[in-house]
């Protein structure tokens, strides 16, 4: 473990580096690329073996004993979150490689690496100044990601994607400084031994500090602005990656932080009400659209209120329903982006008027799309719904009717806006057709690369169902050790 | 102490003053005032000032100074540095492109606005223009 926590971490920015020094020969960053995500989802896998078999590991880098030293930690909902982060991260990393012009610059794939190790840093970490760290590391990778080109569009939305992003670092900035001067420390399983002992007060206003912070990262309800806007802009594979992950690490470091240092040990309206605006607002946002990126950048926003209500409810069983819900849903949504990624590069453009009739010319785009939307719809018996019956359960145990109503209205109107993106692009004529829908060849093709990766990450997602089973069992032990965090604070403390 | 802590407090205060302004550069200088307002914040956070943390000039119960906060405000000035030349890069960018340095207005929230203004005058082809003006917009994003 000494090497492997750091591992998964170091691996892709060595490779990133390398991938710098071979700036000039496209394939040969390629190969690096490719063995770098690989060579950290291996050591990302045996993690997860052990972490299973042994329990909670910790490594404390730099020799000092834990408050001190900067500790790396693997619960298992953290390694959870890194075995299904990094096969996304592979599997996008595959789709770009195949889809013409996407790292055609040479800054693509050392950018791509390094947001790898940021998000790998992000999930292990244990210390609250170093999350920060892993934040902008995975933050500054993703604003040259969004902007790479540098086409007018890029720069109006990027723009608004890095001051957001930049005032919520700020606030984080802040509430770490804060937190130090009340505790003295930024180790996260200290501080959760020292946050109680602070007055009541001081204790929910960095609760709250910390939740708008990591509530702007992950574009819960009334912090979600920036994202419809700005997601759509970028590359297909960049925005994938973006809707998959980056939101969900937001959504990692509020349940981290609420469980671990501000836990209340019982359902909170707050967290609660803010899930139940998340899903509908995003859900309508989405219906209210007509083009397929713009509806699921909405879905992005209206999925992270299931997770919150997860973890409002603060039980073992919520908690559980949420962290499955995490893991179907990196996949899931990413391979609809992937989709539409597909659809743009058969048929030039993704509106839902602009394009029509795809189910004939490429039912294989047809097929991975509706497999992947049933699924976020959810629908039995694909995975989305073995996560929303968990969580519906959870619901129903904790005796939050409101909000069990709420999220089932919310997956109506899901199923809904999946419906109208199936309805305007697979389905009928196109209004005003694009050159390629009106006189494009019979069949559309894209490259047997992109469509293997797509189909490789739907694939993923209906393993998730096949194995719901033994994985939702595997959440609710994650889950036990997020509720009760002795094991974690003993396990970084060394005691 | 309370001198530093009201700098901060000016320090923030100017910075979100301008990151409402609407020219991109202000918004740029009003993230750098609140990056410095945060990096003052965290030396604030560690306490009072004493002899520098270094094992040869600590003796047995002199007041040294704490570490750890000068670290943090060291990792976050790089990182902040670092970010504000990016913003600066894309600014520049965004002036070649536009020839100006204002913030653009949103398009949806024109076209919401405008849809708002035909609904007050009642006219009864504003969803339909509404929609086709949609279509439109949705490419071009």
């Amino acid at each position: 473990m000494r090497f492997l926590l750091p591992a998964t971490v170091a691996i892709p920015l060595v490779f990133a580096a390398l991938a710098v020094v071979a700036a000039r020969s496209r394939t040969a960053q390629r190969v690096l690329s490719l063995v770098g995500v690989t060579a950290s989802l291996v050591v990302a896998i045996v993690v997860l073996v052990l972490v299973e078999r042994d329990g909670i590991a910790s490594v404390t880098l730099g020799g000092w004993p834990a408050p001190v030293g900067i500790s790396l930690v693997a619960d298992l909902f953290a390694s959870m979150m890194l075995v299904v982060g990094l096969v996304t991260i592979l599997a996008v990393l595959v789709y770009s490689i195949g889809q013409r012009g996407t790292d055609d610059l040479s800054a693509f794939h050392p950018v791509y690496l390094t947001l790898t190790a940021g998000i790998a840093l992000s999930f292990l970490t244990g210390d609250l100044f170093n999350l920060f760290v892993a934040f902008e590391i995975t933050l500054t990778s993703s604003y040259v990601l969004i902007t790479l080109g540098g086409r007018r569009a890029q720069v109006r939305h990027g723009m608004t994607y890095v001051v957001v992003n930049l005032l919520a670092s700020m606030l984080f900035l802040t509430g770490v400084g804060l937190i130090y001067a009340a505790t003295g420390t930024v180790n996260m399983a200290d501080l959760a031994e020292k946050v109680p002992e602070l007055p009541g007060g001081l204790q929910t206003a960095l609760g709250l500090l910390f939740l708008v912070v990591f509530g702007i990262k992950a574009a819960i309800f009334p912090l979600f602005n920036w994202l419809p806007d700005s997601y759509p802009t970028a590359r297909v594979a960049v925005t994938a990656v973006f809707a998959g992950l980056l939101t969900k690490v937001g959504v990692y470091a509020v349940i981290r932080t609420q469980t671990l240092m501000f836990p209340e040990r019982e359902p909170s309206t707050l967290l609660l009400v803010v899930a139940g605006l998340t899903m509908i607002v995003g859900v309508l946002g989405a219906i209210a659209q007509n083009d397929m990126k713009r509806i699921l950048s909405f879905h992005i926003v209206s999925q992270i209120g299931y997770m919150v209500l997860g973890l409002g409810l603060f039980t073992v069983a919520g908690l559980a329903g949420a962290v499955l819900f995490l893991v179907h849903q990196i996949p899931v949504k990413t391979s609809l982006f992937l989709a539409s990624g597909l659809v743009e590069q058969g048929a030039g453009s993704t509106a839902l008027d602009r394009v029509g009739g795809l189910l004939r010319r490429s039912p294989l785009v047809a097929g991975l799309f509706a497999l992947a939307a049933l699924s976020l719809a959810g629908i039995p018996p694909f995975s989305g719904f073995v996560g929303k019956l968990a969580l519906i359960d959870a619901g129903f145990d904790a005796g939050q009717y409101t909000i069990v109503a709420v999220s089932l209205v919310g997956s109506l109107l899901t199923l809904f806006s999946m419906a109208k993106i199936w309805n305007g692009v697979f389905w009928g004529q196109a209004e005003h057709p694009t050159e390629l829908v009106a006189h494009g060849p019979a069949r559309l093709r894209s490259p047997w690369v992109m469509n293997g990766a797509t189909i490789a990450l739907v694939g993923v997602t209906l393993a998730i169902a096949v194995f719901a089973g033994p994985i939702y069992h595997l959440c609710e032990r994650a889950a036990e050790t997020l509720i009760d965090p002795s094991g974690y604070i003993s396990a970084v403390m060394g005691r | 102490m309370t001198l530093v802590a009201a700098i901060v407090a000016v320090l923030y205060g100017v910075g979100v003053f301008l990151l409402l302004q609407r020219t991109l550069t202000r918004i740029i200088i009003g993230l750098a005032f609140l990056s410095h307002g945060a990096n003052l914040m965290l030396l604030v956070a560690g306490g009072r000032a004493g002899l520098p943390p270094l094992s040869d000039v600590m003796d047995e119960g002199s007041q040294v100074a704490d570490p750890v906060p000068q670290a943090l405000a060291l990792t976050a000035i790089v990182i902040t540095f670092g970010i504000t030349v990016f913003l600066l890069a894309l600014a520049y960018r965004s002036y070649q492109l536009t020839g100006d340095d204002e913030v653009e207005d949103d398009l949806e929230d024109r076209r919401i606005v405008e849809l708002f203004g035909r609904h007050e005058a009642g006219d009864p082809a504003s969803s339909a223009a509404a929609s086709s003006d949609d279509a439109a917009g949705g490419d071009r994003r």
